[in-house]
């Protein structure tokens, strides 16, 4: 029989605990409200001002109009000049720049010739209209900062001759739904009570659990009347209400701050939220019955965590990813949350529509309770 | 015929190739205080728990109060309480707190915790600590916080592994004067230790040693029934008459007191003292006197082979 007397025990001395607890209080507010505010700010995919230079052998006043509609684009800033490809390269080489715009001599030539100005009579060759302008010499390595570069490709060159703009028609038309104006806070903040809430509740609980162990209660509760599923959940209990309170602090300071659209239902919300609690807790729990020591939950926790940052779709998109890592993916409950917290609070949607995450949500939690109920012993042996 | 709070018949437990207690028989009557007495790592600890059902035994049968081990465990946690060896209530909780957590724990009502509390409060001294963290008190009220943990259930049967182990003399005293109150009341307590005066205040006890048990009874039959003769001999030079005494046969052990040196003789010698004078390094100067065994004699008789 379930005592609920022996549960409050549990979750008061947990309360009362917590509470001359100081710094894991602290810790309890500070980490949400700090990682919103910088991960808030840091992070960012729609990539600006990257530092470059300039090879300019034109020297004319066409290739500095060149370089300031390119700088006008903001996505570049011209920082250094150069004088020869192996110092450009060497800049490259040690980070200096990013990348470094090669101006050839013909530049004008290759202006007027080129197809996107039309100044064509007699009208282009072949061989003169497939000529570019200048080239980016770029640091490949980050795919991010290469892809920004790219992105400056054909850009229009029709106003450097004051000509009207030779417009082109797009293959396709693009409708960005739900963050129109790309802004990367809008898929991070959502994503971000994820990640808090894997890293507070999986270290808490399997803590909690293992401190007592370390210290030596267990011993003596062990001896008590209480049983594992009590101690379990008196324990999981005071822990809810935290991940609550850390989710109402993201997405509050995140609408507040980053205007980080609520569009779903607090209902649907509070749903998907204590579904994944629920499995981050008893994850934690499971932990707590391999770990003997705070030190050795602590470093399963950190190995839970960074592919929960990595592989959850919070950071890089889930599709991106090759097939076996999608399967690992799948088994982390931080990815299924991941997909129901931007589906409520980004789009709307209600959980039960995402049925598959949310059945294994549940599968997960359930499972983990079995095991660590299984694994949690009341004796010694 | 008296009442039995533990038998315990033929018990052995293994740790892998460790064994840590073999072919244990114990019979411990109700109302009494039960002493093991035992040097460190003689299987104390296991055997307590043993008996309170937290680890299974490999051979044998265990009833407690009357309940079949480890099958009625949960039964069985109702009825006893159990002192660990390290202090293991909560250091971060006030002692009003922790005893109000174990009071939940153990099922009593608001009104029974409240009026239990108080109760234990007064009883062990603790009402001027009752808002102190544990974790800030001494180790003596450490002890005392324990033991009211311990009996907040007013259990039949008390377990107390080495409950004096970190306590001054003063305060072993006072907790040996609370442990015969609760022994009044009807309370059977089985205390393990390494103290020989502590043993000695034991209404029966077991001397265990590697796992084996090596005696029982009370402290005076064991006493009475040392197969050996203590003589106290008063010399120049103890040490190495300690080191001359040793490899005779009829000798079991010399251990200096001051100065004196007491040495236990086989009771097979009829006059230990003649024996005595009679060996080349006992000097006619020497004093021999014969005295009574005292149960640290009894516990060096029964032990000193076969330590692990």
């Amino acid at each position: 029989m379930i005592s609920l007397l022996r549960i409050q025990a549990i979750f008061t001395k947990e309360l009362i605990q917590l509470k001359r607890d100081r710094m894991t209080f602290g810790m309890v507010i500070m980490i949400p409200l700090i990682q919103l505010m910088l991960f808030g700010f840091a992070i960012n995919t729609n990539i600006r001002n990257i530092p470059v230079g300039v090879f300019d052998n034109s020297q004319s006043g066409l290739s500095r109009v060149l370089i300031q509609t390119v700088s006008a684009t903001q996505v570049v800033e011209f920082t250094e000049q150069y004088h020869s490809i192996s110092a450009a390269k060497k800049a490259i080489a040690t980070s200096k720049v990013r990348a470094v715009l090669i101006i050839p001599k013909d530049v004008s030539q290759r202006l007027v010739r080129h197809s996107s100005v039309g100044l064509a009579s007699p009208a282009s060759t072949d061989q003169e209209t497939s000529r570019p302008i200048a080239q980016w010499l770029v640091d490949g390595s980050d795919t991010m900062i290469a892809a920004a570069i790219k992105s400056l490709r054909s850009m229009p060159l029709a106003e450097l001759l004051s000509k009207p703009t030779n417009r082109t028609t797009p293959t396709f038309e693009v409708a960005l739904l739900y963050n129109p104006e790309q802004r990367t806070a809008v898929n991070i903040v959502p994503g971000l009570v994820g990640v808090i809430l894997t890293m507070t509740m999986i270290m808490f609980t399997s803590a909690a659990i293992v401190r007592e162990r370390e210290r030596g209660n267990l011993e003596m509760l062990i001896t008590t009347p209480i049983r594992s599923y009590e101690l379990m959940l008196g324990k999981i209990i005071p822990y809810i209400f935290i991940g609550l309170v850390q989710v109402f602090i993201i997405l509050g300071l995140g609408h507040l701050v980053f205007y980080v659209p609520i569009n779903g239902s607090i209902l649907q919300l509070a749903g998907a939220t204590l579904l994944f609690i629920a499995a981050s807790l008893v994850l934690g729990l499971v932990i707590s019955t391999i770990a003997t020591n705070q030190l050795q939950s602590m470093q399963m926790t950190v190995f839970i965590l960074l592919p929960s940052i990595l592989l959850s779709g919070f950071m890089f998109p889930y599709e991106g990813m090759p097939q076996a890592a999608q399967y690992i993916a799948e088994a982390l409950p931080a990815t299924h949350f991941m997909r129901l917290i931007r589906g409520v609070v980004l789009r709307d949607v209600e959980i039960i529509e995402m049925r598959f995450d949310v059945y294994w949500l549940l599968l997960f939690t359930l499972a983990g309770l079995i095991i660590s109920s299984l694994r949690f012993k009341k004796n010694l042996d | 015929m008296t009442e039995l709070a533990i038998v315990a018949e033929k018990v052995a437990r293994n740790f892998g190739s460790l064994k840590a207690i073999q072919n244990l028989d114990l019979t411990v009557e109700k109302g009494c205080i039960y002493g093991f007495l035992g040097p460190n790592g003689c299987g104390k600890t296991t055997a307590i728990r043993l008996l309170t059902g937290l680890l299974r035994p490999n051979e044998g049968t265990i009833k407690v109060l009357g309940l079949p081990l480890p099958k009625a465990a949960d039964q069985l946690r109702m009825k006893i309480g159990y002192m660990t060896q390290k202090f293991s209530l909560y250091d971060d909780l006030t002692v009003k707190e922790n005893l109000q957590f174990l009071g939940k724990i153990y099922g009593l009502s608001t009104n029974q915790q409240k009026q239990r509390v108080s109760e234990l409060l007064s009883t062990y001294g603790l009402d001027q600590k009752a808002s102190q963290l544990a974790g800030c008190m001494s180790g003596g009220q450490r002890q005392r916080l324990a033991l009211a943990g311990a009996t907040i259930h007013k259990p039949e049967l008390l377990f107390l592994d080495e409950p004096t182990s970190a306590v001054d003399p003063e305060n072993r005293r006072e907790f040996w004067e609370q442990l015969f109150d609760l022994c009044d009341q009807g309370t059977t307590i089985l205390v393990s230790t390494h103290y020989m005066d502590e043993a000695e205040r034991c209404h029966k006890l077991a001397i265990l040693e590697a796992g084996i048990k090596r005696a029982d009874g009370s402290p005076e039959q064991l006493m009475a029934q040392i197969p050996a003769e203590v003589v106290e001999v008063t010399s120049a030079n103890l040490r190495q008459l300690k080191q001359q005494l040793l490899p005779l046969a009829e000798v079991i052990s010399a251990a200096q007191l001051g100065a004196r040196l007491r040495v236990l003789i086989k009771k097979t010698i009829a006059n230990p003292i003649d024996y005595l004078s009679q060996q080349p390094m006992i000097l006619p100067s020497d004093e021999l006197t014969l005295v009574r065994p005292s149960l640290e004699d009894v516990f060096v008789t029964c032990t000193g082979d076969g330590r692990q």
